[in-house]
């Protein structure tokens, strides 16, 4: 076994204790109800917040889309539980790759676009997706889609987070993920050295679209109604705040932007009023004093402190 | 002849409605131009220049066109003050960074409105008197033709500031190439600062006459415009300042057509797919500049 798998396995281990830990802290209620709703929030928006990382920060294509994937999926996803009684798993896969269909037709043709007009051209699609989704009468309309199963519990979310962690992990460090860093570090010479770049332009892009899918699932079986003002582009802005605070293309800065925003949010929750000018205020602060992020483009098991858990050189 | 009179009123309706996205548009484009920053803010600059017309109006009972005068100088001046305090320091920073400022502005303006206005929407105070004109077979209404009017005049004098004027010229420059202006001795700071401030006090300009058309106003009023109008930017060529008045124009245009015969529900739709399929086959815009890309 590798130094890498060695890694993988301490941090799945970690991962296991730090879920049993929560998980008996929310079952003796030592976390209540709506810590519990909180952190399922912060599992989906971490989901959220990788894939949109794999897609802005390693390999540089700046999306403004990701709510209306989730969206999909979201929509998807409650059809198949609600109208069709499918079980959780399938539904949420189905969900999942429709989204990833959608991202991959989306894809092909604005990839072409860069910077500023990629941005804009994904947000305009996002935007249609949701509009449309507001005039299908079959999923509610404007009003919504009630009825949805709950399903979604803390164990549920914090398996499908992981899983998504370790494919994104894997994607980024195999040689389809190194294709996708050379793109972001420099389009032209990526392709003078044999990059396809459109490929993985759009594979990059549909598997962000997948995740943003699943995340959606996960979302809509957990609030029991859908909405399709959940989904507007302030919701995309939203999770690419968490990237870039948590740093483009580190996953563990992902993860923590996340975390925090999520947490700060919940916490601002009791000053309503308020809530949205700290948060606006904390935003432009941190753009002025850590514009790379929080992470950079680190990951926390590169840092100093740490280097003796990997287990020899990297 | 029902569907020409139709035609004819929806085509008057979406050029009131675009001159109002034109004027938004023009601040997008120019600062687009300037620093390459699409600002997100710049919706919400134009509703905090509704609020302070409705203000002026409904406090100091002025009349439309000093309460126009007076939020446009005081929108242009808070313009000035954001790029001052939020994107000047960031003027080295990734552009991302940038962005993500910009849309902390947004939220930073958006919210503390809310605090200070409540967030329930306030009814314009009724500054005209209801006239209608019947020009053959279609009407017009005052509000309409007060729209046309000041956006005429607003775009003229722009035209003429940035033609023909010194500052407008050191605009053209920077916007061209900022470091080259700035070894021609151009104060690029300023100039950044003077393309913020005519660009919020025209999406000022915008928000006001939105407040006398639709009557009604609201702290999240500017968040749709702004995206259209930046739509309308980019239709036009993003950079160019005539591309952002026909931009404006057209969209409003269609706007109107598609809430008048197909559905209203899909007008914003409609924006959204424009907005694609200019970026897909003529991403320079109507009237943009084909930049060749070197390597």
């Amino acid at each position: 076994m590798n130094v890498l798998r060695k890694q993988d396995l301490k941090i799945l281990a970690a991962s296991f204790v730090g879920f049993c830990v929560l998980y008996a802290l929310m079952s003796e209620g030592i976390i209540g109800a709506y810590w519990q709703f909180n952190l399922i929030l912060v599992g989906i928006n971490i989901i959220l917040s990788v894939s949109l990382n794999l897609i802005n920060g390693y390999t540089g294509q700046f999306s403004l889309g990701h709510a209306g994937f989730m969206a999909i999926g979201a929509y998807v996803s409650a059809i198949l539980t609600t109208n069709f009684h499918m079980t959780f798993l399938l539904a949420l896969i189905v969900g999942a790759l429709g989204a990833a269909v959608l991202g991959f037709l989306i894809g092909l043709p604005t990839l072409r676009l860069s910077g500023d007009y990629l941005a804009i051209a994904t947000l305009g699609l996002g935007e249609i997706i949701r509009i449309t989704i507001m005039n299908i009468e079959y999923v509610g309309g404007a009003a919504g889609f009630m009825g949805i199963p709950h399903y979604t519990t803390f164990p549920w979310v914090f398996g499908i987070m992981l899983f998504t962690l370790f494919v994104i992990k894997n994607f980024v460090n195999s040689a389809h993920g190194r294709a996708c860093i050379a793109i972001r570090e420099n389009e032209i010479a990526a392709e003078a050295m044999g990059v396809n770049t459109t490929k993985y332009k759009v594979m990059a892009f549909t598997i962000g679209a997948a995740f943003a899918g699943l995340a959606g699932g996960l979302f809509a079986h957990c609030f029991y109604i859908i909405n399709p003002t959940s989904f507007t582009f302030m919701a995309s802005f939203n999770y690419l705040i968490m990237v870039v605070m948590g740093g483009l293309g580190s996953i563990t800065g992902s993860i923590a932007g996340a975390g925090v925003l999520t947490v700060i949010s919940a916490v601002l929750a009791s000053w309503p009023e308020f809530r949205m000018i700290i948060y606006s205020l904390l935003l432009i602060l941190l753009m002025f004093y850590r514009p790379q992020g929080l992470f950079g483009n680190i990951e926390i098991m590169d840092l100093k402190c740490f280097s003796r858990f990997k287990g020899g050189r990297n | 002849m029902e569907f020409t009179e139709q035609l004819v009123q929806q085509l008057i309706n979406g050029i009131s409605l675009g001159s109002i996205y034109a004027l938004i548009a023009l601040g997008y484009t120019m600062v687009y131009g300037i620093i390459k920053l699409i600002n997100f803010a710049h919706g919400d600059i134009y509703m905090v220049g509704a609020y302070i017309g409705f203000f002026v109006i409904s406090m100091l009972h002025l009349s439309i066109i000093p309460a126009l005068l007076i939020s446009m100088v005081v929108t242009g001046l808070l313009g000035v003050a954001v790029e001052r305090l939020a994107y000047k320091p960031l003027r080295n920073a990734p552009r991302i960074s940038l962005l993500i400022t910009a849309i902390g502005v947004s939220f930073f303006l958006e919210y503390t409105t809310m605090y200070f206005v409540t967030p329930q929407p306030r009814t314009f105070p009724n500054v005209m008197d209801d006239v209608t004109y019947h020009l053959g077979m279609f009407v017009i209404n005052g509000q309409q033709v007060l729209i046309f009017v000041i956006t005429l005049v607003l775009m003229v004098l722009l035209t003429y500031i940035v033609q023909r004027t010194k500052i407008g010229k050191a605009m053209r420059a920077v916007s061209f190439d900022t470091e080259t202006a700035q070894l021609m001795g151009i104060d690029a700071n300023r100039i950044i600062s003077v393309t913020f401030g005519i660009g919020s006090a025209l999406a000022a300009a915008g928000g006001v006459l939105v407040g006398v058309y639709y009557n009604s106003i609201d702290p999240l009023m500017g968040i749709m415009p702004g995206l259209k109008a930046f739509v309308a930017a980019v239709l036009g060529g993003i950079g160019s300042i005539p591309g952002a008045m026909a931009g404006g124009l057209i969209l409003g245009v269609i706007e109107a057509l598609v809430s008048g015969f197909i559905s209203s529900t899909f007008r914003d739709a409609a924006a959204f797919a424009i907005l694609i399929l200019v970026l897909l086959f003529k991403p320079s815009g109507l009237f943009g500049k084909n930049t060749r890309e070197k390597v």
